[in-house]
């Protein structure tokens, strides 16, 4: 028999029993639907958290001091004090692949304005900083390469800070704070960022020429950090490459000895969360995965219910000519066809779903790979789940199934 | 005449647990072309296996079988069931129609699984059976709007279409009341007058009297084997009946 007829008696066969044929589809529907929307979601987050990461300044280059020893006993990093101003000053002289670069030193304290008072950080860079990590002037101007020489009293606020310090209204430009004891005058505000993905205030802390916290807050020669952004993300880990260079050198750090500073870009902070977002998508994607295939027993289920309920009509169809096989492939026909159309509206419904759930304020970004994942598991499960029923069929006894009652 | 089938020292036993349980001790006959044989038989007599066994469902335990010239007991599965989608038209007690399908497309169901014929001539010839029959009016009623005889002639329709040898009725009248009853009868008697070959398979002796000849079942043995020379004519009793009152 032609397939072709074969696939007008199964499309007969499904059409007398529509109800059915759709409640079963809607198990498969459900399954593929919340697979993709599912994966849709988890890949929304991680991107999301990528734009974040990326607002932060994704090639940003973080050099901090390492683990040492000081006197034969080792220290934590923070408290070493092997990078100087010398450091950053090579790397500006000596590399091609960083961009902006700032040396930063910071220290936490008590901002005080008359009776209001809140903790906040001061952090020590130059004017690049703010290019770096993306903060922009919302009122006032940055302080100049002068005030870094004269390590001038004056700072750029956050929103935080203003809106602690002055809950009035009050504009906070050229009005004088003090900072642990020290009187700054606020030549800036910044622009509100908000909060990062791990749940930092971004706009809370104070900026200042790092002359003025090493020199009148800290009272140190050192610096704490030296932070940059390389060219463009693509030439991050040349930059890297490069700052290590530099520093073994000016360290004299010889090959095979450990390094007394780290270098890190956002591009690894990056890698790690996106993991850990791959981490959470399989969870859901597995849950959803169960429901699939709760969806395929169903085929299973409704085809092994089918075989029995027609089991005259396989007999009547054998007893005029039907082969085994060809009562066989009806059966597999029709639950392919089932998990195919219900793996298709799936598909459907997840992407509107994805849709939906995107208006709601989640990020959702419907993956290819999700599509053809579920599409392929649900003709899997159609085949699977309807060989068993159908090879029932196909090995029935005509005379016994032209009896069955 | 052409002999249609022929039966040699048919013998078929069942086993059920321990016990053999003998259904067929040994039948021989043969059937020529346009015959048209009562089998009879009270339950038990065998005649529901040998009707399998004429109709390729089962094969015997021992014994030759031939159908249209071809010895049918070393076929393969397969190969029975060509045999009978090419050349026997099955016509059940209980109709067997498919449910909530059209009269036109139940009877072209044997033709679906024939490779042979296209999908024009496979609706011409199922247009062409229901006529036969007498539903050329009926073409796209599906099954459930159709009266117990009505949906017979459409599994007559449907076992004429493929042109077979032979016609095998199991019990075709036993569902209806006698009106229809000698309405399927007399179509019966028409499609035997236009030449077919019918074995027709029943337990009332009374539908004896409307075929060619009659051949008597008891415990698995042909016990008579007799040509009716008085054909009754079902059309007449037909006409005889009293007329239904609608």
């Amino acid at each position: 028999m032609d397939i072709s007829n074969l696939l007008k008696i199964c499309i007969k066969a499904l059409l007398n029993n529509k109800m059915r044929c759709f409640l079963t589809m809607l198990g498969i529907i459900i399954g593929v639907a919340s697979v993709i929307a599912m994966l849709a979601i988890g890949n929304g987050s991680k991107q999301s958290i990528r734009s974040e990461i990326g607002s932060m300044g994704s090639n940003m280059i973080m050099v901090s001091p390492g683990n040492g020893r000081f006197g034969g006993v080792r220290q934590s990093g923070s408290s070493m004090q092997t990078l100087k101003l010398e450091d950053y000053e090579s790397i500006v002289l000596q590399s091609s692949y960083v961009d902006k670069i700032t040396p930063t030193v910071n220290a936490s304290g008590q901002a005080i304005k008359g009776a209001n008072n809140t903790p906040t950080t001061i952090y020590g860079v130059n004017e690049q900083y703010l290019d770096i990590r993306g903060y922009e002037i919302a009122s006032g101007s940055c302080f100049t390469e002068t005030d870094i020489l004269h390590a001038s009293k004056v700072c750029i606020a956050g929103a935080t800070v203003v809106n602690e310090l002055f809950p009035d209204g009050t504009d906070p430009l050229g009005q004088t704070i003090r900072f642990n004891q020290i009187p700054m005058k606020i030549i800036g505000v910044l622009e509100a960022k908000g909060y990062n993905s791990m749940g930092m205030d971004q706009d809370d802390l104070l900026i200042a020429p790092y002359t003025t916290v090493q020199k009148r807050i800290l009272a140190i020669n050192y610096i704490q950090g030296i932070t940059c952004s390389a060219l463009s993300e693509e030439y991050s880990d040349q930059a890297i490459d490069e700052i290590t260079k530099i520093l073994q050198t000016n360290h004299n750090i010889r090959v095979g000895q450990e390094n007394d500073f780290n270098v890190r870009s956002q591009q690894e902070m990056m890698e790690t969360l996106s993991s850990v977002m791959d981490m959470l998508t399989m969870l859901l994607a597995a849950v959803a995965g169960i429901s699939l295939i709760v969806g395929g027993i169903g085929i299973m289920n409704i085809m092994y219910v089918s075989v029995t309920e027609r089991t005259r009509e396989i007999g009547l169809r054998m007893s005029i000519g039907a082969k085994g096989r060809q009562i066989m492939l009806q059966f597999l026909i029709e639950s392919i066809i089932i998990s195919v159309a219900g793996g298709v509206i799936g598909v459907l419904l997840g992407i509107a779903a994805s849709k939906v759930i995107a208006l709601f304020g989640t990020n959702t970004a419907v993956s290819t790979f999700s599509i053809v994942l579920s599409f392929l598991v649900c003709v899997f499960t159609g085949v699977f789940f309807g060989w068993y029923p159908a090879r029932k069929a196909a090995n029935l006894n005509p005379i016994d199934a032209l009896r069955y009652e | 005449m052409n002999e249609i089938i022929r039966l040699d020292q048919i013998k078929r036993e069942f086993h059920v647990g321990d016990e053999v349980v003998r259904a067929l001790r040994g039948v021989s006959f043969t059937i020529s072309e346009g015959e048209f044989v009562t089998i009879m038989g009270t339950s038990g007599s065998g005649k529901s296996t040998l009707l399998n066994i004429l109709g390729c469902l089962d094969v015997p335990t021992s014994g030759e079988y031939y159908l249209d010239g071809v010895s049918v007991r070393e076929m393969s599965k397969n190969d029975r069931a060509t045999l009978r989608n090419r050349k026997i038209g099955f016509i059940f007690q209980n109709y067997n129609l498919l449910p909530k399908t059209t009269s036109i497309e139940n009877v072209e169901l044997p033709l679906m699984y024939n490779r042979d014929v296209s999908h024009a001539e496979r609706r011409d010839r199922a247009i062409k059976a229901l006529q036969e029959v007498g539903l050329g009016d009926r073409l796209t009623h599906r099954s459930n709007q159709l009266s117990g005889g009505q949906m017979q002639r459409v599994a007559i329709a449907r076992a004429l279409v493929n042109n077979p040898v032979i016609i095998l009725a199991d019990e075709a009248t036993g569902n209806l009341d006698s009106r229809t009853s000698y309405e399927v009868l007399a179509l019966f008697q028409r499609l035997h007058r236009d030449g077919r070959t019918i074995i027709f398979v029943t337990h009332n002796p009374e539908l004896a009297a409307f075929s060619s000849r009659t051949i008597t079942l008891r415990d698995g043995r042909v016990i008579s084997d007799v040509r009716n020379e008085h054909l009754e004519s079902a059309e007449q009793v037909l006409a005889s009946l009293p007329k239904e009152e609608d």
